[in-house]
């Protein structure tokens, strides 16, 4: 975690603090006024708001502009950037846009494939992949120097980001290494995977301080709510790289239907609780879909909030 | 080899129902190999499309041949006395060929009767898989002889991505997970170093991403 630049949540996360990060999903149309809206709602109770980057392959509007107009409310936005939909150009030239606009943290993705999402007969890119991309951020930063060569003055002073998924098994070993080479690649911090299965989240940390690799590199852990048991059964079966253990489906499924959100904020609630004796857990990343409201009662029932104000 | 799979035979009658006189030309081949393009499918399709015409009451000459290759003007050639007779020819051969005799005879309607897919293996008779997306600068030594340009579906450099499950793609439990692959496979040879050392971008020059691509021997050239 080398690098100090002006990002909020990397002064957060160096304050010894566990930092708290949620997400916003812009709109499939041009109205702006959803994510402002969405923002409001969290905006207290988390340190910096992740703008998802045509998440699951599905047009929407861009990453760039929701993050800029969340930083033109004062907020502190995280610029998550796919490889999939643009080549090295395209993207250095987002960064450069982005960082003229203040922006500090980005999470370096290659994205979902094309296949799942509106747009399955589209040419994919990757030109460059997620550890590619955060290898660009570092050389932008750090020597003020592009891909291709250019060197230039202004730097975009970015906290690069990246995500893991312990639960892409069965090989957690494999996992602590391909994170370890995200950190070669200069990741300072990762958000993972949704966290179900518990067992495999403190082998995957287990290995990970075993390394040392927890003092490179800050692990904010995934949490997302389950709305009821329904989607606990299609996390469990439809998405990739998803581990829901049965007994998290059966514990949803196990109280009557009107009570279910409830009983999965607790269980959310519960994990994190679990979570923050794991070594090497330096913050959570609420991702609440579509219920985002939710994201204020989990961050009091955790005990983490009101958010610390750093200087 | 190259891999290839014969066109739906609706598509080709819609580009010769108007022909009088037609060649079948098949290739001896890749598309030999894959059984899509060789003597025997040219056979094959010449007399369905014999039937459909004569079906429609149309008197219509659809003659067959093969040739070496069609990738080679010299094999090309061998059509050279007689092509003229005809109203078109439908190429078996991969997109290669199909263009080589296109260019060669360049008054002549040539139609395709394949679609070229790949560059794979014969994993059995009917069963062929991907291997190289000719990128033109092999890779293959640092990742244990596994191509994750053909074999991952985002032809990660620094696989595999948080999509696989259980050792398969995320865009189809069919597909195993190239980058899984390479991880075992390094393993097995003592390389495991290599999978933690970052991949730095490529240089995708000599891929299509240079435009049309040649290659200039001047060693073999006389």
């Amino acid at each position: 975690m080398s690098a100090e630049t002006p990002s909020k949540l990397q002064k957060m996360i160096n304050s010894g603090n566990f930092a708290v990060t949620s997400e916003v999903g812009p709109p499939r149309s041009a109205d702006g006024a959803i994510i402002e809206h969405k923002a409001m709602m969290i905006k207290d109770y988390v340190d910096a708001i992740n703008v998802t980057d045509n998440q699951t392959s599905v047009c929407r509007l861009c990453s760039l502009a929701a993050c800029i107009r969340i930083k033109q409310m004062g907020l502190e936005p995280v610029l998550q950037m796919v490889t999939r939909d643009r080549n090295r150009i395209a993207m250095q030239s987002d960064i450069l846009g982005a960082a003229s606009f203040g922006i500090n943290n980005i999470l370096c993705l290659t994205g979902d494939h094309q296949h799942f999402g509106d747009h399955a007969s589209c040419a994919n890119v990757f030109d460059l992949d997620s550890t590619q991309l955060a290898m660009c951020v570092r050389m932008m930063r750090d020597e003020g120097k592009l891909l291709g060569g250019w060197e230039f003055e202004v730097r975009p002073q970015m906290f690069i980001g990246a995500a893991a998924n312990p639960f892409a098994g069965p090989n957690v070993a494999m996992r602590v290494s391909r994170l370890a080479k995200k950190v070669a690649a200069g990741v300072q911090f990762i958000q993972t995977q949704c966290i179900y299965n518990m067992d495999t989240i403190k082998t995957f940390m287990k290995m990970m301080v075993d390394r040392g690799l927890h003092e490179k590199v800050a692990i904010l852990a995934g949490i997302t709510p389950m709305k009821n048991v329904g989607m606990a059964k299609y996390m469990q079966k439809r998405v990739p790289g998803i581990d829901v253990p049965e007994e998290v489906v059966k514990r949803i499924g196990g109280v009557p239907k009107e009570n279910q959100a409830e009983e999965g904020i607790t269980l959310a609630v519960e994990q994190i609780e679990e979570l923050k004796e794991v070594e090497g857990i330096r913050g959570f990343h609420i991702m609440a879909i579509e219920w985002e409201e939710k994201v204020p009662e989990i961050v009091e029932r955790i005990g983490l909030y009101p958010r610390p104000q750093l200087a | 080899m190259i891999k290839a799979i014969p066109k739906p035979i609706e598509e080709i009658i819609e580009n010769v129902k108007d022909c009088d006189k037609l060649l079948i030309a098949g290739c001896d081949g890749c598309v030999t190999v894959c059984e899509a393009g060789g003597l025997k499918e040219a056979k094959i399709l010449a007399s369905a499309l014999r039937l459909y015409f004569t079906q429609g009451g149309k008197q219509a000459q659809v003659d067959d041949t093969s040739l070496t290759r069609q990738c080679e003007k010299e094999y090309l050639a061998q059509l050279s006395d007689r092509i003229d007779q005809y109203d078109a020819v439908v190429s078996l051969a991969c997109g290669c060929g199909v263009q080589y005799l296109a260019e060669m005879y360049d008054k002549k309607v040539i139609y395709p009767g394949v679609d070229t897919c790949f560059m794979g293996v014969n994993e059995e008779r009917g069963l062929y898989s991907e291997r190289c997306q000719a990128c033109g600068r092999c890779i293959l030594a640092e990742t244990g002889g596994i191509c994750p340009i053909a074999r991952c579906s985002k032809r990660m450099l620094n696989g595999p991505c948080g999509g696989s499950d259980k050792g398969k793609c995320e865009v189809s439990k069919d597909v195993p997970c190239g980058w899984e692959l390479i991880y075992e496979r390094l393993k097995t040879v003592g390389q495991l170093d290599r999978f933690e050392n970052p991949t730095v971008p490529k240089d995708w020059t000599t891929s299509r991403d240079g435009g049309p691509r040649k290659i200039v021997r001047e060693d073999l050239r006389i």
